[in-house]
């Protein structure tokens, strides 16, 4: 009976993406009977150190607990009726049905009839064991979505016996015992209220978080300039989790060892203690190199949201890649590794916009200025990832700068925010650039973004 | 499981008031994780930043309940030769020279090769015994008669092929090799594995331990813990150290000043005989509890209202 409540918690957890194994939910029901759920602070400790398994999962560990325990359970049925005995009786209700013992005892079997009985003794364990009872016969649980928050409630009160309730209400009324109907009306719209609450909880609990992700999968594949102020919160996590996710990734393929070759050097110098007998054998390790990435990106007033999602993805990058350089022009260029350095990014990024953004876009005069003044920081293990439109308002594109560029860096990446059939239109310079680009490709959403960068960090030493 | 424990577990209380003893303040959270690890027989995984005193409380543990320490430093490139055991080649090697003769003896009426073969294999394993065997922490926490505290420290900078040998020990408290069979623990020790988070550890380590975060103490309880820890200190100077330390936990620092900078720079202040914070006394020990200069630096812009803050706790 007490094991219940921690499935649907274990559920509830689940929903809020907190990973929880079937080996831990058997834990979970361990410390639970070990300790029990008298002590709640205690129990909540537990039930953390048990199922919530980072930093982060705790957080969301002590929100789903905070708003799962909040609502009542209906367990322990007789305290729960004791309590209702000694509870101040509410307005409307008559004190000897109040009084009655066993009054949640019959909780889910009660038939729909007794809902007005209920109110009128004020019975609030019964009134809640009938919630839970209805809710699950018409599966509020499985809620998705806000939209569903007042069907879902409609149908919870009407299984619980509301349209009876009403009817009685009407007959009461007809029947000219205006003290009574309005008394058991009382009780209708406090039920109304509770239900409400309790759908509403049970979104919280179990509808909020997939409706989240639904958002998060919209959010990736959305394209990168169109994505609205208000989500930009959203996004810039969904970057950071991506960074994050690369950068693991990135770390565990560093190290794969090629197998098969025989590092002789190593294996001797480890053997030197058995009189060089090679009990223990070290084969060669195959480094795969960090690349070095730099980035330039244009902010001129058309590419300004992509670029503004490029410099995020690269300043939670740094992680993995031991130099980014990032530069931003509309015409001149600009080197803007100290903002990100320095300041937080949610301010660096107005900031570099505020200083560069939003001119005409010169291609030709970034490049002059990116090959005059920073030729140093491009080698032959460089990346340079261009991001922008390539629309030059018609100006001289120097395309023997980008020439340059392509000879002397071991990869040039363009990622245009257009597709491909807009490349050479009107005034893109694309066509002209993309010889010496080894990458061209079109970069529209999240989702392309992070698949361009795990490309990136494939770079091996072969 | 509790019944082979040395002393039984009654509750948090207890646990916290055991502590206490050995001068170890322990927050709820990691009493009643102390508590579910030894009644369910599991390791605790402690991650939080550094200086938080999760090394510190495998130490504590192991002084409380008068058990063997046993620490395993892990790194990169650590591996189960370090780790669990190792055969100890020269004495094999010795040994096999010095028992030449003997040797040559037994072979020595043998006709041919393959009698010879056959003898020799009747031997083989002498060399491959336990008389031959260097237990690593892992295997002596294991062997440990009346069970042991079992220390793998910054578990998350060993690689992820280590990780995925630790998880047998972890389960099921036992270790094969290849040479003798299975080792399984006398009495299973309590497994602290500490990380500070350089990476993530991998899901099934993490579903076979309890996960005990420790976050940096609020002022009642570092209070506690400076009172437990500096001796000498008195109750004024106390509440001022932790009201001062946890206004700069407040600031924008590139690392924030853990416990142990608390003690530390509580120790530092004792030692020079102050009788309270003044802005003097600060600026000369606030490299004790602030290990980058721009983080001193800004902490000294801020000076004024870190003081006012300390001030204010009297």
């Amino acid at each position: 009976m007490a094991t219940r409540p921690l499935e649907d918690f274990i559920r509830a957890l689940r929903d809020a993406e907190v990973r929880v194994s079937v080996a831990e939910t058997l834990d979970a029901h361990r410390v639970v009977g070990l300790l029990g759920f008298q002590d709640r602070a205690v129990t909540k400790d537990a039930l953390a150190v048990t199922l919530a398994k980072s930093a982060d999962e705790k957080t969301r560990f002590d929100d789903v607990f905070e708003r799962f325990f909040s609502r009542d359970l209906p367990a322990a049925p007789d305290d729960a009726a004791a309590e209702t005995a000694n509870d101040p009786v509410p307005a409307g209700a008559t004190p000897e049905s109040a009084a009655d013992g066993d009054a949640g005892d019959a909780g889910d079997g009660r038939a729909p009839a007794d809902l007005a009985d209920m109110l009128m003794a004020g019975d609030q364990a019964g009134l809640a064991a009938a919630m839970e009872a209805a809710a699950a016969a018409v599966g509020v649980g499985d809620i998705r979505s806000f939209m569903q928050r007042g069907v879902l409630g409609r149908r919870m009160l009407d299984a619980m016996g509301l349209r009876e309730l009403e009817r009685r209400i009407a007959a009461l009324d007809a029947a000219g015992e205006a003290a009574a109907a309005e008394a058991l009306n009382a009780g209708r719209r406090q039920l109304l209220a509770d239900g409400r609450a309790f759908v509403e909880r049970q979104y919280e609990l179990y509808g909020r978080a997939a409706g989240e992700r639904l958002r998060d999968a919209y959010l990736e594949t959305r394209a990168l300039g169109r994505i609205d102020r208000h989500d930009m919160d959203r996004a810039q996590n969904l970057v950071r989790q991506m960074a994050r996710k690369l950068v693991a990734r990135h770390s565990r393929r560093q190290r794969r060892a090629r197998r098969g070759r025989l590092d002789i050097r190593r294996t001797l110098r480890v053997n030197m203690a058995h009189d060089a007998v090679p009990f223990e054998v070290i084969w060669k390790q195959r480094k795969i190199t960090r690349p070095k990435i730099v980035a330039v990106c244009d902010v001129s007033q058309s590419v300004a949201t992509a670029a503004r999602f490029l410099l995020m993805f690269l300043y939670q990058l740094r992680d993995v890649v031991d130099d980014v350089h990032a530069f931003a022009f509309s015409s001149h260029l600009m080197d803007v590794g100290a903002i990100l350095d320095d300041h937080p990014i949610e301010e660096a990024i107005p900031q570099i916009l505020a200083a560069v953004g939003f001119r005409p876009t010169d291609y030709g005069q970034a490049l002059v200025d990116l090959t005059d003044h920073h030729l140093g920081v491009i080698d032959r293990r460089t990346t340079v990832i261009m991001l922008g439109d390539g629309r030059s308002n018609y100006g001289d594109p120097r395309i023997d700068r980008f020439r340059a560029l392509h000879d002397r860096a071991r990869r040039v990446v363009w990622l245009n925010t257009e597709p491909e059939n807009f490349w050479g239109l009107g005034d893109s310079e694309m066509p002209r650039y993309r010889p010496f680009c080894h990458v061209a490709r079109t970069c529209r959403s999240l989702a392309d973004l992070e698949r361009v960068i795990d490309d990136l960090l494939r770079v091996g030493r072969n | 499981m509790p019944a082979d424990l040395p002393a039984p577990t009654a509750s948090v209380e207890t646990i916290t008031a055991g502590l206490a003893a050995v001068d170890y303040i322990a927050s709820r959270p990691i009493a009643t994780a102390l508590l579910l690890a030894r009644d369910l027989g599991k390791p605790v995984l402690v991650e939080g930043s550094a200086g938080v005193g999760k090394t510190e409380l495998a130490l504590s543990t192991a002084r409380w309940l008068s058990l063997p320490l046993i620490r395993m430093q892990c790194y990169e490139g650590l591996d189960e030769s370090k780790a669990l055991y190792e055969w100890k080649y020269g004495k094999q090697l010795l040994y096999t020279q010095l028992l030449k003769d003997k040797i040559n003896e037994v072979l020595g009426e043998t006709g041919d090769l393959t009698d010879a073969l056959g003898r020799l294999a009747n031997f083989s394993d002498m060399f491959f015994s336990e008389q031959f065997l260097e237990p690593r922490p892992l295997l002596q926490a294991l062997r440990e008669p009346e069970g042991a505290v079992l220390l793998i420290d910054e578990v998350d900078k060993a690689n992820e092929e280590f990780e995925a040998f630790l998880l047998e020990i972890l389960s099921a408290f036992q270790v094969t090799i290849p040479e003798i069979g299975t080792i399984t623990a006398a009495r299973p020790p309590l497994v602290f594995l500490t990380s500070n988070n350089t990476r993530d550890m991998s899901d099934a380590l993490k579903r076979r331990c309890l996960h005990l975060h420790i976050p940096l103490p609020d002022a009642r309880l570092e209070a506690a813990i400076v009172t437990a820890r500096v001796p000498g200190i008195d109750a004024r100077l106390t509440r001022q150290v932790v009201a001062f330390v946890q206004a700069l936990r407040a600031l924008d620092l590139k690392k924030l000043p853990s416990i142990s900078e608390t003690l530390d720079w509580a120790r530092a202040i004792v030692l020079l005989h102050g009788a309270q914070i003044d802005r003097a006394l600060v600026r000369d020990t606030l490299n004790v509890l602030l290990k980058f200069e721009a983080d001193i630096d800004h902490a000294e812009s801020q000076m004024t209202d870190l003081l006012r803050a300390a001030e204010a706790a009297d």
